[in-house]
């Protein structure tokens, strides 16, 4: 039982990312309003930015990448150890994500806008209705 | 036997679609766009006939266009045999032109430019299987010739042309892609090559279970030699304007078609191996069948031009017997066959549509008493069926005096009796048109005794090629020596 | 040659976007040029990439100094140089093709429109070039990106299926982040040289394989392979004419590419065929892909939506050509890419050209074309001629090393799913050429020549008809060198050890 409870309380961060995943990947696929899809892209999104960011941390009381009383000459007199430090390669990833997801959801928002102007709906059922209307019937 | 590399093969193919533009932009001036045909025939045919010599003389005239594939090039090679096609093809557009000109023009159809574009592309690409030197150049020109023979089968854009159209590249197209493009590139993949070769390229490994399904895959899968149950699409085909049926329906098309299945037993498969595996028998007995169904259904044919697509599919498969017998006499009578029914049929199409053209009449129970209408054309029309059924004086006779040959050389006696059988046949749908056209009471007839030939341009032609039948009977020998000379290549021999 | 040839491909456009913006504003004029210039530039240092590759072998760049793994190693081999080349041909074709179409479709957007298209040539040459796992996640979302908004930015249906092109996009893109992720978990390295050679080593890990079958999920959702293709037909026939010719050509063939690359440079051969040993299920899935393309193809009635699911089975040839794990089956694949980036180009301008004279692209009115427009309509056949793989078109010879590939793998399922799919082509692109051979059947129907004179034809501009007709004539030039191009370049961009 313990071995159980070590093997989801150890890994508690990848649960808590795939359980984020699915629950926007289920929005995307299942909702019927395009907000709500653009929502969960952007839920799902996030989930895989917080994977990354968590893979970074360290145990042992691990801080963030700054050099602490190193004005200058802190490296030369002392040396930095890695292990005192999360890793910043994954962080640095993730700001780069961060700004392609942004511009995603910037996209699909002006998308969803003219969606809503043209069909003045969002609601996937009924913007094939209207779809339907205009084109009698064809795809 | 020494190799020449000459641009005249490269040049026979390119003639007449480097003739194409000229034809579309003198599309509105017709005697100028007829006129170019003409001179593109022309040249066609004194360029093959340039070659004759040094191919007579044992040489092979050979041109690589590109190495397309480790093996396998897209490349010209001029033997006897495919000299021989080139021969009958080239001399036949000629004739078929001037023909195509009183016709077209006498019936005052549509879309002529088109028409006279497509033809000469369907002629190159003729011209270009004739000289293929592998398998896969074979296959090019042939696709190449079904695409471009479409919109010609397809001319009077009606429904009945396109239901026919569809059938026509159902059955084509769809063979060729189905059955045999697999098993090209499966022989590809098991011996390193597509070239023709004296005794073939198969490596000795294959299992005779594949051999046998790769030959049926190339058989049928090249369906324009008509092998049965792959042969509806020529009747379906005879929608098509008469000159179109006579070039390329019973000659150009349906012959490279009998041409491929001749180069795949010969030049990939090989006379020894195909004997050593019993597939020559096969084949005839495939051929056999054909030849007997074909003929009895011509027999209830009334449409004329369907009788006559009935009996080439029967006679196409002469030829592929010929190439099956896989004895010198089998395989000359098979190569002659091309050039004699080449000049029979296309006169006994010709006939047809200067009937077409005089009366309107296409079928044989309205024909009677027509001998007294149209006398010279019947006249021919007699000959035309003296040759295909091989009667004398006609060249007819002397291909199936080599088939006949050759069959006993091979001992396959059952197929002796299947030619004699047909030859039977073919008299028995042949001279009852004859006959009831020009042997028949007052009463009966349908025409009154004036007379009332079609136009000159129709009747020239017909009368030409009824006249090179008879004179391939007394004269064969151009024809004889390239297809001695041609088994010899095939056979590897000395 | 320069030493930084190998940015130039994704720095000249990147800049080139940036002028667009500045000066495009103040002079509608502008943009198309600079674009040419751009793209021209794009492709002259792709044909010197190709050439230095050819007389070097693998050409390494770092990416503004920085050694990696602390840079960005760009690495230019025979495989994306060849890509490489064909995308920057493509996009400049299709450039100086649609220049009339963009005019009349995207009158006051010009400027977006441009700078979103050579923004879209960046990415992808970026993912073409670069050495780098997650770099290349970012240019494949540059990419994206603009792909998403080019499509939405057209009429009617246009911005819905753009929509749903990012929500899928989306999902592909993420999955091969996390794909990444995971790699990086293990290895420690982003590089993808590096990624290699640390990989052998944890060839038994669970993880390693979850990171790779989650990249190819990713990747088959951009890819647009069946059952994840349902974004593509909506977005490539309702994009805005000039939209889909620029797109269609390009995004699926570079992702096919990722794919080759993530398997063979980053994966290892070994790893993909022989430890995971899962190409015989990817192939018997892109039978299923090529089949239900070709039959969802043949269900339709609008001659781009016919072109787009013809897209969708072409990406089943070549991810089961890929996985077929032997040399012919590879080359196949890798050579479709070349002929199938021709093909698409050539059909969609074709398309696009048809339709700069028709009110829309259902098949009915596609009636009396072939007189009407005989040169769009000759270009569309030679166009499916080379889709249905009639020789001497390239789309022969890249089916014929695929059905090769087939026979070596004695996988007889993807042969026939080939022919099949080779035999509804003649029925899809017969079916069209049918419509526009028959005139619609009215009173002159006939033998009256008179009634369509010259008058009655009406080609697309010339400017239209000049690059289509130049991308014509190359399916047959590619045809008939692909021999050379299989033994000069495709050859080496297999690893030896696949035979």
């Amino acid at each position: 039982m313990s071995e159980f409870i070590d093997f989801f309380v150890g890994k508690y961060n990848y649960w808590a990312f795939i359980l984020l995943m699915m629950i926007g990947l289920y929005a995307m696929i299942a909702k019927k309003n395009l907000a709500k899809k653009i929502i969960g892209m952007n839920i799902f999104q996030t989930a895989i930015i917080l994977f990354y960011i968590s893979t970074a941390a360290k145990g042992g009381g691990a801080s963030i990448p700054i050099i602490a009383h190193g004005h200058g000459h802190g490296l030369s007199e002392h040396g930095a150890r890695a292990a005192d430090y999360i890793n910043p390669l994954p962080h640095v990833l993730m700001l780069t994500a961060i700004v392609v997801s942004v511009a995603t959801l910037g996209v699909a928002l002006t998308l969803a806008v003219k969606v809503y102007h043209q069909y003045g709906t969002l609601e996937e059922d009924e913007i094939a209705d209207r779809i339907r209307a205009q084109t009698g019937g064809e795809p | 036997m020494e190799s020449i590399v000459s641009l005249k093969p490269l040049a026979a193919v390119l003639v007449s679609i480097l003739v194409v533009p000229l034809i579309i932009r003198s599309g509105n001036r017709p005697n100028l766009r007829e006129g170019w045909t003409f001179a593109a025939a022309g040249i066609k045919f004194l360029i093959v006939a340039s070659m004759v010599p040094a191919v007579l003389g044992g040489a092979k005239l050979e041109l690589t266009i590109a190495q397309v594939l480790p093996g396998a090039a897209i490349a010209f090679r001029v033997d006897a045999f495919g000299l021989l096609f080139a021969l009958v093809s080239s001399s036949l557009w000629i004739v078929t032109s001037a023909y195509s000109i009183g016709y077209m023009r006498g019936l005052d159809e549509h879309s002529q430019t088109r028409y006279f574009c497509f033809f000469a592309l369907s002629l190159s690409a003729t011209i270009g299987a004739a000289f293929s030197a592998n398998l896969l150049t074979l296959y090019l020109f042939y696709e190449m010739l079904s695409f471009a023979t479409y919109p010609l089968v397809t001319h009077h854009q009606d429904m009945e042309a396109r239901s026919s159209g569809r059938k026509y590249l159902f059955y084509i197209v769809g063979s060729s892609i189905g059955l045999a493009l697999p098993a090209m590139v499966y022989i590809y993949t098991v011996s390193g090559t597509l070239d023709f070769a004296a005794q073939g390229v198969m490596p000795a490994s294959v299992p005779p279970a594949v051999l046998t399904a790769l030959v049926l895959m190339l058989l049928f899968g090249f369906a324009k030699a008509g092998v049965m149950p792959f042969h509806s699409w020529l009747p379906a085909a005879m929608v098509a304007p008469t000159p179109v049926s006579a070039l390329l329906h019973a000659v150009a098309v349906v012959k490279v078609g009998a041409f491929c299945v001749f180069r795949v037993l010969t030049g990939v498969m090989g006379a020894d191996l195909l004997t050593g595996a019993g597939l020559g028998t096969l084949v005839c007995y495939i051929a056999a069948f054909t030849i007997i169904v074909s003929s009895l259904i011509a027999l209830s044919q009334d449409g004329l031009k369907r009788r006559l697509a009935f009996s080439t599919i029967g006679q196409l498969s002469y030829i592929v017997l010929g190439a099956a017998l896989l004895t010198p006499d089998g395989l000359t009578g098979g190569m002659l066959h091309i050039a004699m029914h080449a000049f029979g049929k296309i006169t006994l199409f010709f006939c047809a549509g200067a009937i077409f053209v005089a009366t309107g009449v296409k079928n044989i129970s309205d024909m009677t008493g027509i001998g007294k209408r149209m006398p010279i054309t019947m006249t021919a029309f007699f000959i035309g069926s003296l040759s295909v059924i091989g009667l004398p004086p006609c060249g007819g006779f002397i291909s199936k005096w080599f088939l006949v040959m050759g069959t006993l050389e091979a001992r396959q006696y059952a197929m002796l009796v299947v030619i004699l059988t047909s030859s039977l046949l073919n008299a028995a749908y042949f001279l009852p048109i004859v006959y009831r056209a020009f042997f028949c009471t007052e009463e009966e007839s349908k025409f009154d005794n004036r007379m009332g030939e079609a136009p000159l341009w129709c009747l020239v032609p017909l009368k030409l090629t009824a006249f090179i039948s008879i004179i391939l009977f007394l004269y064969p020998k151009p024809f004889l020596d390239l297809a001695r000379l041609a088994v010899v290549q095939i056979l590897g021999g000395p | 040659m320069s030493p930084h040839l190998p940015a130039l491909p994704v720095v000249v456009p990147l800049l080139s976007a940036l002028l667009i913006t500045i000066l495009g504003w103040s002079n509608r004029r502008l943009p198309f040029p600079i674009a040419l210039v751009a793209l021209t530039a794009g492709l002259l240092s792709a044909l010197g990439l190709m050439k230095d590759v050819l007389a070097r072998g693998v050409i390494g760049y770092n990416m503004g100094g920085w050694d990696p793994p602390w840079g960005i190693a760009y690495r230019v081999d025979h495989l994306n140089a060849l890509v490489l080349v064909v995308v920057m041909a493509a996009a400049l074709i299709g450039l100086i093709a649609t220049r009339d179409r963009v005019k009349a479709e995207f009158e006051d957007r010009i400027v977006p429109f441009y700078t979103l298209f050579v923004l879209f040539v960046t990415g992808l040459s970026g993912i073409l070039l670069t050495g780098d796992a997650f770099n290349l996640y970012v240019l494949l979302e540059i990419a994206s990106l603009t792909g998403y908004a080019l499509i939405g930015l057209g009429e009617g249906r246009a911005p819905l299926a753009g929509l749903n092109y990012i929500l899928m996009g989306t999902i592909g893109a993420s999955f091969y982040l996390l794909g990444v992720g995971y790699l990086y978990l293990m290895t420690g390295t982003l590089n993808m040289v590096d990624l290699a050679a640390r990989l052998p080593g944890l060839y038994d890990s669970h993880v390693v394989a979850l990171a790779f079958f989650i990249c190819l999920t990713g990747l088959f959702v951009k890819m647009a392979f069946f059952p994840v293709h349902v974004w593509l037909p909506n977005a490539y026939s309702n994009a805005s004419s000039a939209a889909g010719i620029l797109i269609a050509p390009l995004t699926t063939k570079v992702m096919i590419y990722v794919m080759i690359r993530i398997t063979l440079t980053v994966f290892t051969p070994d790893y993909a065929f022989d430890v995971l040993d899962i190409g015989d299920a990817v192939v018997w899935l892109s039978v299923i892909a090529i089949v239900m393309g070709s039959v969802f193809a043949l269900a339709q009635n609008r001659l781009k939506r016919i072109l787009s699911y013809i897209v969708v089975a072409e990406v089943g040839y070549m991810v089961g050509g890929f996985w077929l794990g032997n040399r012919a089956g590879i080359t196949g694949s890798i050579l479709h890419i070349v002929n199938d980036a021709a093909m698409t180009l050539c059909v969609f301008l074709a398309a696009g050209a048809l339709l700069t004279r028709v009110p829309g692209d259902r098949l009915i009115h596609l009636q009396g074309l072939f007189r009407k427009m005989p040169v769009s309509m000759a270009a569309l056949v030679v166009g499916g001629l080379s889709i249905i793989g009639a020789p001497p078109t390239c789309g022969f010879f890249s089916k014929w090393y695929l059905i090769s590939g087939g026979i070596d793998a004695g996988h007889y399922g993807f042969v026939a799913a080939l022919l099949f799919s080779s035999l509804v082509n003649v029925a899809l692109f017969f079916r069209v050429f049918e419509i526009a051979y028959y005139e619609p059947f009215g009173a002159d129907h006939g033998h009256d020549p008179r009634a369509h004179g010259a008058s009655g034809r009406e080609d697309a501009p010339a400017a239209m008809l000049a690059p289509l007709v130049v991308v014509a004539v190359l399916l047959v030039a590619l045809g008939l060198y692909s021999g050379d191009l299989v033994s000069a370049i495709i050859q080496h961009a297999i690893p030896a050890r696949i035979i």
